[in-house]
């Protein structure tokens, strides 16, 4: 089977984001006023074949943490969806 | 014989001459080494140089841990072999769990290229051998990911056992207690973000790296030996 994931990794919580901080800075020279808690992540998009949706989080899981992120320093949040078959 | 430091070449790594020509200039012998080497040859210390290996994608060091290379590398400091990581250097053997911790974008957000005083801290080290603690020296860091960060445990281990091998006087990026460079629990690891090869000749103006590069040659030359 086919999965589609989506992997979204940003710095873990206590963990200083200095980007997320310089954005939240500049959004009220914009007229946005109120904006706060605001983190950068990355987003990673791909397909994985596994037999069931449990084998395609375990690897992407395994993914995550030897290589998509770096655990000192970032969590990841994954989503894995079954993709659509295209009719035949 | 003159100490061989083995300088490896990722793609995207730029210090890398800088390096041969700071440690020949002391007498030393630079050799390049390239990423996809599976062996470091006779070489007698290891120097991963700064630069943007694998373009730094996904995180500088990222990709650069799984260079065929760094099993050679990975073996060389198991023996006890001097390993220098400087820079992009310093976060491949982070990522590469050669070093704990991690080095996230400095604080204020700004690529920082500017000279740096370094107060040495652990003379037990490499790079710092020669050199007595409480020395301050000027050398230039150049980096954007510069701002080391560690677990409270692992900052307390890093203390505990006077790992912390150089510490910033006026900390530029951010980075926890100061930490400007820090050696493995073996002490033959030492990572860095300053660059003593750019301060290796009156011409670049400074030459503070240079009791540190010659501390290297000199381990390196006691291991041949």
């Amino acid at each position: 089977m086919q999965f589609s994931v989506l992997v979204e990794t940003r710095p873990r919580a206590g963990v200083a984001d200095p980007e997320g901080a310089t954005i939240e800075r500049s959004l009220p020279a914009l007229g946005f006023h109120g904006v706060t808690g605001v983190r950068v992540g990355k987003a990673f998009r791909f397909t994985v074949e596994a037999d069931d949706a449990t084998a395609a989080r375990a690897e992407v899981d395994d993914m995550c943490s030897r290589f998509l992120t770096n655990p000192v320093i970032e969590d990841a949040h994954v989503t894995v969806t079954v993709l659509e078959q295209a009719p035949v | 014989m003159p100490a061989v430091v083995g300088v490896v070449v990722f793609p995207g790594s730029n210090c890398e001459l800088d390096v041969v020509e700071a440690v020949g200039s002391l007498g030393g012998e630079g050799r390049l080494l390239w990423h996809g080497d599976t062996s470091l040859g006779d070489i007698d210390a290891v120097v991963l140089p700064g630069g943007f290996a694998h373009g730094d994608y996904l995180r500088p060091g990222a990709i650069a841990r799984f260079s065929p290379v760094m099993d050679a590398v990975r073996a060389f400091a198991a023996a006890g072999g001097p390993v220098v990581g400087i820079c992009n250097g310093f976060q491949v053997l982070c990522e590469a769990g050669l070093l704990p911790g991690a080095l996230q974008k400095n604080r204020g957000l700004k690529f920082l290229c500017a000279p740096a005083q370094l107060r040495v801290e652990a003379d037990r080290t490499p790079l710092t051998g020669g050199v007595q603690p409480g020395t301050v020296l000027t050398i230039p860091i150049n980096h954007f990911e510069g701002n080391y960060t560690c677990s409270s445990a692992t900052l307390a281990e890093l203390r505990g056992d006077d790992r912390v091998v150089v510490r910033y006087v006026d900390n530029p990026n951010g980075s926890v207690d100061d930490i400007a460079g820090i050696c493995s629990a073996e002490r033959n690891v030492v990572g860095l973000m300053p660059h003593p090869e750019r301060a290796s000749h009156e011409l670049l103006g400074s030459t503070d790296g240079v009791p540190l590069l010659r501390s290297l040659l000199t381990t390196a030359a006691a291991a041949t030996a």
